[in-house]
């Protein structure tokens, strides 16, 4: 989904404001919190996707509104919810507050990824565009690359894909890829010229940069 | 202590109580197991875990060579291993490269080499600017890199979390793994700090 989790690139939020001497947990129900999300999640919850997922359904308002650990709460009362592990009404009489998400964790699957090969489709080096997708379900594309121009720096191996696993819409693993971007390709002719960015991108994202790609080559007869 | 200060509870910390009392009663949560998680982040996983490895890294070169090979397996030689720790990616710092790790999704991070991370490394200004503008951030970290090295800003949008190898400072070639281990700060690496001699 296009929402206000995917922050790369956004401005408008100030300084980074770095505090010293930094407490693990500022309070001590932020320690609660990381300790129930860690110990339900687990046994209850299907896969961290699906947590992921949650946190980017609060409403978009709510989420730059509250803290890290707020999230946290207000995502593992959704999905708590959801999975009919306690009511809402519950949640509500015993001063938990919850608040409804902006969509249901199913609005949107991932579109059924195809049996795929093992073998992966791209190599090192090859000329790659990250595709200009915009689901309204999970996606670990931030908008930033979309339609961007990137090259294969290393494949990972195969990892479950989140788009359709947050979704319970099957794990479709598939290759997992370290993509360079340069910067001036994401941010234009002022950024500095030697400057790069590595991000990982699961194959589902990336189709041949036609115009220059090795792969689309080997494809040819 | 004088006991007359009361800190009231925040709105967040009653809702969590609420919570965890609600969680218990349906056999959901045990309240013991997690005084323990709290304890295990709060006094054993933290940033002197990545200290260790990084000081190891620079006085041992096999164990180096095995660290940027394979970082989950060669942490896992000191017994560091767990959640948001299955596959850990060493980056090394060069005269020609430097290294800059973010989330801008959400806020990956290695907890089991770096421990949870701070608060700033989750805010919305790290998370919105580290791609965009990462020198202006490494500036307000008192960082400034050279246009002539290459700053490359890792963004873990998928399983892979990142521990960066910062340079070994000038005039510590005498010093032994445990003196280099006390200097490596958690920002260096994360990549916003540099590490200094003393």
């Amino acid at each position: 989904m296009n929402g206000v989790h995917d922050m790369g690139g956004m401005d408008g939020f100030g300084p980074v404001i770095a505090e010293n001497n930094e407490p693990v947990f500022h309070e001590a129900w932020e320690g609660r919190m990381h300790a129930m999300v860690s110990q339900v999640a687990g046994r209850h919850f299907r896969n961290i996707d699906e947590f992921r997922h949650a946190i980017e359904r609060i409403p978009a308002p709510l989420y730059l509104a509250s803290s890290y650990y707020e999230r946290w709460l207000n995502a593992m009362m959704t999905l708590l919810v959801e999975k009919g592990k306690v009511t809402r009404e519950e949640l509500v009489a015993c001063g938990a507050a919850p608040v409804d998400p902006a969509q249901p964790a199913n609005h949107h699957a991932a579109p059924p990824a195809k049996l795929r090969p093992r073998k992966p489709r791209f190599r090192e080096g090859d000329r790659i565009v990250a595709r200009n997708l915009n689901p309204t379900g999970h996606t670990r594309l931030p908008r930033y690359v979309r339609g961007k121009r990137g090259i294969i720096e290393h494949d990972w191996g195969e990892y479950v894909f989140a788009d359709s696993n947050a979704h319970n819409a099957g794990k479709h693993a598939q290759h997992v890829y370290s993509v360079r971007f340069d910067a001036r390709e994401l941010w234009g002719p002022e950024a500095p010229r030697k400057d790069t960015m590595r991000i990982d991108l699961w194959e589902d994202y990336l189709e041949p940069d036609h115009a220059r790609s090795k792969a689309s080559k080997r494809k040819k007869p | 202590m004088s006991g007359s200060h009361v800190t009231v509870p925040t709105g967040a910390a009653l809702r969590v109580k609420a919570l965890e009392t609600l969680l218990e009663q349906k056999g959901l949560v045990d309240s013991a197991a997690l005084d323990a998680i709290v304890d295990t982040y709060e006094t054993k996983v933290g940033p002197r875990n990545g200290a260790r490895i990084v000081a190891k890294a620079w006085t041992d070169p096999t164990f180096r060579k095995r660290l940027l090979e394979d970082a989950t397996a060669a942490v896992a030689e000191l017994g560091y291993g767990g959640p948001e720790g299955g596959h850990l990616v060493a980056v090394e710092n060069t005269p020609q490269v430097h290294n800059l790790v973010v989330c801008t999704l959400c806020s990956c991070y290695p907890w089991p080499v770096l421990g949870l991370p701070p608060v700033w490394y989750k805010s919305f200004a790290y998370r919105s600017r580290a791609v965009r503008d990462p020198r202006g951030v490494l500036k307000e970290f008192g960082v400034e890199v050279p246009f002539n090295v290459e700053v490359r800003v890792w963004d873990s949008s998928a399983e892979q979390r990142y521990l960066v190898i910062p340079q070994r400072p000038k005039g510590t070639e005498g010093m032994s793994e445990e003196q280099l281990t006390d200097l490596v700060t958690r920002d260096s690496m994360i990549g916003v700090g540099l590490v200094k001699a003393s």
